[in-house]
């Protein structure tokens, strides 16, 4: 797709998401939201695609839920002209927990990328900073992970 | 030169003798909280900056899944004891988004004015805080005592001050008190003209002014891609506010204006910062008397509360709002349990701050307070 859609109505943007990258699934939309799937392959690209095809300026979330056998790495990326936000859901798994950093496109991206990495142990490639934030330095476990029991949860 | 000195020398120019690292924090006035940030300065300039947070990083997404889902409501106050009641509105909203259920109408306006309450008090604590920043005790004082009014409308409308607990899922705990309508009308008109004597003895001191203009400059670009949101961002010329772009319960039916400087130019100082916040507080009493009309309209009988079952339904969804700090996002992963099984928060602070490091550069280190004290930190949800 050449041209840039600065305000894409929530049909514009899943037509330019099926046309672009055929993986792509759309799961559902709704009124100013779209939720997409996306391999971990082309996850990268498909963030490139998001930011500058469709003018989503601004990566708000960027955070994983851990499903025992894979992880899902979600995005929340906004746009600022018409208010409608992509969830796009990256499945990792378990054996291989690394995805491509999207801190060169978004620079808000860089610090919820350091706390997913040091909550959940996924690897983000690429990322110029990735170190321990909100828990100690010498932690060497990942507490928000399924396998990691509360106390009151054993 | 004797040759011993040779190697000497070659280290001294090696080494960075003129920059080196001042750590503010964790316990500094300025701060406003526990964090730490490590400036790098070059004489009087800084050149780099680290912010370091996480003391006060006490689980509280794992937490969540250990709770059913009334029993975090409470949690959700401990965020921001600033702006309680906007992340329990947020929770519950999220909550009641999984659910599929739609509330009465009474709540949706009730939630409005106590947002729009919350959100007055919070840029009053901000308000506060910048003047001790910039080292005029009277705009503390006169702002700490505007906002014991609003704190005295918290306590008529659900007994607490400030952890407020107040927002269910399918409503709100209890209806509006008797006469409370009344009173949050006379302490807004109140507010407004009090607030005025609050911006000429800011706009005719020339330190408060001089202190914020012409530092810190920020593009629209730069905050659209660092994720800085909220009044911080308007300031900026970004013209987006979650309640008029992407609206939740029923501000889509209250009529207010945005605040938004440097629409043209795109570039804002720390000054246009400020200014948006006093500008919010307007718009806040003009969307409490809407609403207020609308609750007395709906009358006194309605229908506040509805019953919402325990068990969320299997998927993932997410709420969205305006936080006085910026935007708030509760992402939430349900297995279809009485128990959630991830809850994340969207802190804007989280965020904001990590723009710090964009934002000192280039500044005096004596600038820094009035710099950071436009971020209007606040540890709760910044480390969750």
């Amino acid at each position: 797709m050449d041209t840039v859609l600065q305000s894409p109505s929530v049909e514009e943007i899943t037509q330019a998401l099926k046309s672009e990258f055929p993986a792509v699934e759309i799961i559902s939309t709704e009124e100013r939201r779209v939720k997409a799937k996306c391999p971990r392959e082309i996850s990268h690209d498909v963030c490139v695609f998001i930011h500058e095809k469709l003018t989503f300026e601004h990566c708000s979330v960027v955070t994983a839920v851990d499903y025992i056998d894979h992880l899902m790495i979600v995005y929340l990326l906004a746009n600022y002209y018409t208010g409608i936000m992509i969830d796009l859901d990256v499945d990792v798994p378990d054996e291989d927990l690394h995805i491509d950093s999207v801190t060169d496109i978004w620079e808000g991206a860089n610090w919820h990328e350091r706390e997913t990495w040091e909550l959940f142990g996924v690897v983000f490639d690429n990322h110029p900073r990735l170190e321990r934030l909100l828990t100690p330095k010498t932690y060497e476990f990942f507490p928000f992970r399924k396998s990691y029991k509360l106390r009151s949860q054993e | 030169m004797a040759d011993s000195l040779v190697p000497v020398l070659e280290a001294q120019e090696k080494m960075d003798t003129d920059k080196m690292w001042v750590i503010w924090g964790p316990q500094h006035p300025f701060s406003h909280g526990l964090w730490t940030l490590k400036l790098k300065i070059d004489g009087e300039f800084c050149v780099d900056a680290d912010p370091i947070v996480g003391y006060l990083h006490r689980g509280w997404e794992k937490e969540t899944e250990n709770r059913d889902y009334a029993r975090i409501i409470p949690m959700t106050d401990r965020l921001c004891y600033c702006a309680s009641m906007t992340y329990s509105h947020l929770y519950c909203m999220t909550v009641e988004k999984a659910l599929g259920i739609d509330i009465p109408e009474k709540a949706k306006y009730i939630r409005i004015v106590a947002d729009e309450v919350c959100r007055i008090q919070s840029h009053l604590m901000w308000l506060a805080a910048v003047g001790t920043d910039m080292g005029n005790l009277t705009v503390f004082l006169w702002a700490m005592r505007e906002r014991e009014y609003f704190l005295d409308l918290n306590v008529k409308l659900c007994g607490a001050r400030m952890t407020t607990n107040y927002p269910r899922i399918g409503g709100v705990r209890n209806d509006i008190t008797d006469l409370f309508d009344r009173d949050i009308l006379r302490t807004v008109d109140r507010f407004e003209k009090a607030m005025w004597d609050i911006i000429y003895l800011i706009d005719d001191s020339s330190v408060f002014v001089s202190r914020m203009r012409k530092i810190s400059y920020l593009t629209r670009e730069q905050c659209a891609n660092m994720g800085l949101t909220g009044p911080a961002m308007r300031g900026c010329g970004v013209d987006f506010d979650i309640r008029r772009d992407d609206p939740y319960d029923n501000y889509d039916k209250v009529d207010f204006e945005v605040p938004v400087l440097n629409k043209e130019t795109k570039v804002g100082d720390t000054y246009d910062r400020y200014m948006i916040r006093i500008e919010e507080m307007f718009q806040s009493c003009d969307i409490i008397r809407q609403a207020v009309q609308k609750i007395r309209a709906i009358g006194k009988n309605a229908p506040y509360r509805i019953k919402t079952p325990t068990k969320v339904p299997a998927g993932t969804t997410f709420g969205r709002l305006e936080d006085p700090r910026g935007e708030s996002i509760m992402y939430l992963a349900s297995d279809g349990t009485d128990k959630p099984y991830r809850l994340k928060v969207r802190s804007p602070i989280f965020t904001n701050v990590s723009c710090s490091k964009v934002m000192c550069e280039g500044v005096r280190i004596a600038d820094v307070p009035a710099v950071l004290a436009q971020i209007d930190m606040c540890l709760g949800e910044t480390d969750r």
